[in-house]
């Protein structure tokens, strides 16, 4: 198989635009589609620095890999979720990252947050692990931004991620999640930030090729938790239809936001206000996140309480 | 040729040279799932892989919970 633009070696074939690449010429359209969403979106200015919440994982540390390359000033933002090996591997992967092209990396703990650490949560609250993790992950990626005082978090949700999510809203017609899915999400209130996804228009195939490509060391192994999960569950459906019939993903998410997204949009307003609690934006008086906080507290023994280390 | 899978972290052995999307077929990996990795490069679909080969098909599917807002 050779190279569309050069005629080389491929390295990667990219079935849904009927293309292949060698490295060099994979490395530039990956690049290049990240400018485009940017662009696109005005997901930030050069002069913003850009928080990128980063798990270790691929499509994070490309993210952040291509933010850097690009010239936009940035700041990791890592959450231990305290999930034994798992958090501290993809933790060390971060630290790693970050200290080889000297840029600075916050982390935030969970349990020093919620009171107990990601797999003691369920235990305490019965809220399934993805939801609660998924919960917190929001709440502190948005108080860490503004106690810091950025404007803008970058996360490395990609074109598959995307997919499975509208899947998943549209199979059960969850009318305000539709309405909110975007790949950039404005700031609406002083105390939320916006929320931006430069990766929505490559594939999780594509962001894996580029971060092996590019020799960056992430962590292969999934979250113990994820086993099982609904998306992973609606990934697997997607790719079957995509492997019959290539670009089915891309033209179901793309279809979305260009098409039936603005019709959601109209009739979702809500009004944002500050938790009684926190202070941090919600629909309620309390927010959820400030709940569930509260459930663990008070269901806890004190052997789920934090320790010393997040991961014991 | 030794082909390394992952989920659980495995290893198979397989005889005779094939090409790659020929051996995903095989295993029943769906194309978009995995990079198919030899030493430093990645292989495309028609690519051919024979006895002495190692490759590694890394998944490159993640997930977990669903996006949202606070």
């Amino acid at each position: 198989m050779k190279c569309r633009k050069c005629g080389e070696a491929a390295a990667l074939e990219l079935r849904r635009h009927n293309a292949a690449f060698c490295v060099p010429h994979f490395t530039e359209f990956f690049r290049k589609q990240v400018r485009e969403a940017i662009h696109h979106y005005r997901m930030f200015t050069p002069d913003e620095t850009v928080m990128v919440a980063v798990s270790g994982g691929k499509d994070s540390l490309a993210l952040w890999d291509v933010l850097i390359e690009e010239g936009y000033p940035t700041v990791g933002l890592y959450l231990d979720l305290g999930i034994f090996d798992y958090s501290r591997e993809s933790r060390e992967k971060c630290e790693a990252f970050a200290a080889a092209r000297r840029q600075r990396l916050l982390i935030e703990r969970v349990d020093a947050a919620i009171g107990a650490p990601i797999p003691e949560v369920q235990k305490a609250t019965r809220r399934p692990t993805c939801s609660a993790c998924g919960l917190s992950k929001r709440y502190l990626m948005n108080r860490a931004a503004l106690t810091h005082g950025f404007v803008v978090v970058a996360t490395g949700h990609n074109l598959d991620d995307e997919a499975a999510t509208l899947f998943g809203s549209v199979m059960h017609w969850q009318t305000d999640a539709l309405s909110r899915q975007s790949p950039a999400l404005a700031s609406t209130h002083p105390k939320l930030v916006r929320r931006v996804k430069p990766l929505y228009r490559l594939s999780e195939l594509e962001t894996a090729a580029f971060a092996f490509l590019r020799g960056i060391d992430y962590i292969v192994e999934e979250c113990p938790f994820a086993a099982g999960a609904t998306s992973l569950a609606h990934k697997e459906a997607l790719n079957r239809l995509e492997a019959a019939s290539p670009g089915v993903k891309h033209n179901f998410l793309f279809g979305f936001l260009e098409k039936a997204r603005p019709a959601f949009e109209r009739g979702q307003d809500v009004e944002l206000t500050e938790c009684a609690s926190c202070g941090q934006v919600t629909t309620g008086e309390i927010c959820a996140f400030c709940k569930l906080a509260d459930q663990v507290k008070r269901r806890s023994t004190p052997l789920t309480r934090p320790s010393g280390d997040p991961s014991q | 040729m030794k082909v390394i899978l992952r989920y659980p972290k495995r290893e198979v052995e397989i005889a005779g040279r094939r090409r790659v999307k020929e051996l995903l077929k095989e295993l029943e990996v769906l194309p978009e799932t995995v990079l198919v990795i030899r030493g430093s490069e990645l292989l495309t679909g028609d690519a051919v892989v024979g006895d002495e080969d190692v490759i590694e098909l890394r998944p490159v599917i993640s997930g977990g919970g669903r996006d949202d807002r606070p």
